[in-house]
């Protein structure tokens, strides 16, 4: 067991736990920030996208002593008052079926738009094709996508 | 099914109403037994009691609606759509709503059950009733508190008038409503009267999923509850013969480990189960080592550190074996007669020409984005169980069974699921958290890795049909499906589907091998493969016919007389004007150069689908571009959650049909992760365009029935691109390269 520290969500906070515990599961287990999902736990599946200094990581397969002093967004951390354009895109098009793998697409989607504001069809395939989504509600991820950028510039 | 306006239900004891403490209206209703798949509406349900009412509507004094809704959401947008039912005959606006997931009484339930695509098929005339039946008690309250004859008032969007020009709102009577009477034959509204149904309703849980607020079976947690890994035999046919646990209980996270099988070999001994829950129960008679942690990863870590010896305990089973035993079957002669007409040998003897096609399908894992996990603990006073099961009244029995208990003991919560597809309707999962519980003593979340979950065991089971059609004269005179399966066969009315009674010399025949390797219901069980098999079969048939395939069905079509023969429930008029919608919508036959289109059109859980596939070639390989589909599911409840499960279902298809694959070797699984096992993701995916038959027929469900016929119309735009005959699923493993104008 060793402590670490880590800015999660704009708050310092500090964990003890073994050093080869996954991000996701300091997440999950230790700091209740369930929105972080477990969907395959080698870095297939995306569901537990978060953001190490606004950029997407697979949450997963980095162990939690690469990440002393990271500084982390996660779901819960996207939005203060209002949605962010991208989970108000999200909305918007009801994207969702059964939402598990959801958090991790629109985490990818941010981090992406925030490096290519303004995509092409075919960028924005390539940025989400990382992210599986069982229910297949693929064609209004992309849609919501091309939204949020929309909706950000 | 006729769209009705009037339903002779008995009332009496349909509705229960009572005042709340707090002030306003509740009203109880059964929303299971309304959904009951078994009996077709009418229903009788002048049997019931208050006790068996699970779903309630509040509605409060000022004026807002709760609809409590105890039906297990998987991401079929039932959650949304029933309440939308309710509502629009209660007339509230619908921004007046708010759906919460209901208490759940294992007790009393009766249908908890998600799966089918029969929610919204069955529950429609019972949630139209409710609401209207509300609204009615309203209504009477008012005219109460006016003075005037109920019959000369009205109520629209939560405001009651009279022709006096006095208004109330509902809130300013509903404590008066909750004393009367519960009324009796109320009227329905006309469907051109509908302000709720038929518009866009964005799922009710959307700002939950989008914030990544705690909703799913996995982000469930008590105090105190440790955490739960199952190793189980890594074949099937393997039972577990010794461990050792050393290395994992000097972890320090590892709290403990343990073994569990025992009450589920004494449950499976028993010689009669209980039939209502036996369907669902997938328990192995080997013993499994459980690692007992702190956190997740604890038990995943320590998992790994188990030494296990294994023996085989029956065979172990490799692909090679079931592909040679199911075309056996197919060439044997013991298969069952599912359907017969005409006379079947006849037609084939006296034939010009004769089709015949074997189709090939593996076996495939659900894959729910969640994993499976489910949430225990055992006391002396009740047995809590939580977590997402698609099946928690058979879970709560079997539970119930296992450890001794009462059934009144056994509490069950259901929590949004990650996603269903068949997975969630076998409670092995719930039935090992309970043993594990009741060992420990201690609150305990079972957790699965996606390794367990692929390998754990419950498989769409590898099919294999052999279809032959007999020519004489340029006509079709004779039909003949073979069905080989692991385990068991086609079900209820399928092997009376399309083409039956279509063609007069017709027979449907199966049979199966029974294997080890557990199987069950996958999104559309038998049609998410056989509509492919036929669909393909179709399109050759039309080419040695010589005529257009999409005409081939159409004059098929003409053969059927709607409601002559009681087995057959796929409409020959529905399928057709849906046929004509999607080659209309599609540009059938009118495409760019380089474009090819597939064509397919499937009847399955009461829904008439039709599909156009465009693709076009890359390298020599098929890029499937875009899919236009033709839907009569009768009234669009709600269209967005409806266009959503059709663009699912049909993605869905697509990916399993080109990509899916899974194979067993001695008895194990050869992918257990997707770093081998692929899934269709954002770059294969075409552009879905869904469009719906008008009409004001009763409405059917979304689920599964975009699903069977994507196989078959993607198999057929690649046969029109390359020439090349696809028999045999995953097709990206069969696929010829092919350059572009290269036809066959």
């Amino acid at each position: 067991m060793a402590s670490y520290n880590l800015k999660i969500n704009g708050k310092t906070v500090s964990v003890n736990v073994e050093e080869d515990t996954p991000l996701l599961w300091v997440l999950r287990d230790e700091l209740n920030l369930v929105g972080t999902k477990f969907g395959c736990g080698i870095a297939q599946c995306g569901a537990c996208t978060v953001h190490l200094d606004g950029t997407a990581i697979r949450s997963c397969s980095i162990p939690i002593s690469s990440m002393e002093g990271a500084n982390i967004t996660t779901i819960e951390g996207l939005a203060d008052e209002k949605l962010n354009p991208v989970q108000e895109a999200w909305k918007e098009l009801d994207v969702p079926q059964c939402g598990y793998c959801q958090a991790g697409q629109i985490m990818t989607a941010t981090s992406f738009l925030s490096q290519n504001p303004n995509p092409n069809h075919k960028d924005i395939r390539n940025a989400m094709n990382g992210n599986l989504c069982r229910c297949a509600s693929y064609n209004r991820i992309e849609k919501a996508v091309a939204l949020a950028a929309k909706k950000m510039s | 099914m006729e769209h009705k306006n009037k339903i002779t239900f008995s009332r009496r004891n349909f509705l229960r109403t009572s005042a709340l403490a707090s002030g306003g209206l509740l009203i109880g209703f059964n929303f299971l037994t309304s959904c009951e798949e078994a009996i077709v509406p009418p229903v009788d349900i002048s049997k019931l009691n208050f006790k068996d009412f699970n779903a309630f509507i509040k509605i409060a004094e000022n004026g807002y609606v709760t609809i409590f809704s105890p039906n297990p959401e998987i991401g079929q947008g039932v959650k949304t759509a029933m309440p939308m039912i309710i509502a629009e005959e209660l007339d509230v606006p619908w921004t007046h709503v708010s759906v919460s997931q209901g208490a759940l009484d294992t007790k009393n339930f009766s249908r908890q059950v998600a799966g089918g695509s029969q929610s919204i098929r069955f529950g429609w005339d019972a949630l139209r009733q409710t609401g209207a039946t509300a609204k009615q008690m309203l209504i009477n309250a008012a005219a109460i508190k006016w003075n005037v004859d109920a019959a000369t008032c009205s109520a629209s969007e939560g405001i009651i008038k009279n022709t006096n020009g006095d208004t109330l709102g509902y809130g300013d009577v509903v404590n008066e409503a909750a004393h009367l009477e519960v009324p009796e034959n109320v009227n329905l509204k006309e469907t051109k009267d509908y302000k709720i149904i038929g518009k866009d309703a964005i799922n009710v849980d959307i700002d939950k999923i989008i914030t990544g607020k705690p909703l799913f079976g996995l982000d469930y947690k008590e105090d105190g509850m440790l955490y739960a890994s199952v190793l189980r035999p890594p074949a099937f046919g393997q039972i577990l013969t010794s461990y050792d646990a050393s290395k994992a209980k000097a972890l320090p996270g590892v709290i403990d480990v343990i073994t569990i099988g025992e009450k589920a070999r004494r449950y499976l001994s028993q010689d009669k189960l209980d039939p209502s829950a036996h369907w669902s129960v997938r328990l192995s008679n080997t013993d499994k080592v459980v690692v007992i942690g702190k956190t997740t990863w604890d038990v995943i870590k320590g998992k790994k550190a188990i030494k296990a010896t294994w023996k085989e305990d029956s065979l172990v089973e490799s692909t090679a074996l079931h592909d040679n035993e199911l075309l056996k079957i197919l060439d044997g002669k013991n298969l069952e007669t599912r359907r017969e007409d005409g006379n079947i040998d006849k037609a084939f003897a006296e034939a010009d020409n004769i089709l015949e096609r074997t189709y090939e399908s593996p076996f495939l894992p659900h894959n729910c984005m969640e994993p499976m996990n489910f949430f225990a603990n055992v006391t002396n006073e009740k047995v809590h169980l939580v977590g997402p099961v698609q099946t928690p009244e058979a879970a709560a029995k079997v539970v119930a069974s296992l450890l001794s208990r009462n059934l009144e003991d056994v509490h069950v919560d259901m929590t949004r699921m990650g996603g269903g597809f068949g997975r969630r309707l076998y409670g092995d999962f719930v039935y090992e958290a309970a043993e594990i519980a009741d060992k420990m003593k201690q609150p305990i979340k079972l957790i699965s890795t996606r390794e367990d979950d692929m390998s754990l065991g419950v498989y769409r089971p590898a099919i294999t049909y052999r279809i032959a059609a007999s020519i004489k004269d340029g006509k079709v005179t004779g039909y003949s499906l073979k069905e080989a399966a692991i385990n068991s066969n086609m079900y209820g009315l399928i092997p009376h589907f399309f083409p039956a009674g279509a063609i007069k010399n017709y027979k449907v025949e199966s049979g199966n091998y029974q294997s080890n390797i557990t199987t069950g219901a996958w999104r559309a069980p038998y049609t998410n493969f056989l509509a492919f098999a036929e669909q393909s079969f179709f399109d050759e048939l039309a080419g040695v016919l010589d005529i257009d395939t999409v005409q081939l069905r159409l004059d098929l079509l003409k053969n059927v007389k709607d409601g002559e023969d009681s087995n057959i429930q796929y409409s020959a008029k529905r399928m057709t004007d849906t046929i004509k919608l999607a080659v209309e919508k599609s540009n059938w036959g009118n495409t760019k150069d380089g474009v090819y289109q597939g064509f397919s059109a499937y009847y399955s859980h009461n829904t008439h689908v039709a599909e156009v596939i465009d693709i076009t070639l890359k390298n020599g390989l098929p890029m499937v571009e875009k899919v236009t589909v033709a839907v009569d599911c009768g009234i669009v409840v709600n269209p967005t959650g409806a266009k959503n499960q059709i663009e699912g279902g049909v993605i869905d298809g697509i990916g399993h049909a080109m990509y899916g694959d899974f194979s067993f070797k001695n008895g194990t699984p050869q992918d257990v992760n997707f770093n081998t096992y692929r899934l269709i993701r954002m770059k294969e995916t075409p552009i879905v365009n869904t469009f719906f038959v008008e009409n004001d027929l009763s409405p059917t469900g979304l689920g599964e029935p975009g699903l069977p016929p994507a196989g078959g119309a993607l198999a057929n735009a690649i046969k029109a691109a390359t020439g090349q005959i696809l028999t045999k699923q995953p097709f990206a493993k069969f696929l010829i390269k092919h350059d572009a104008g290269l036809k066959v």
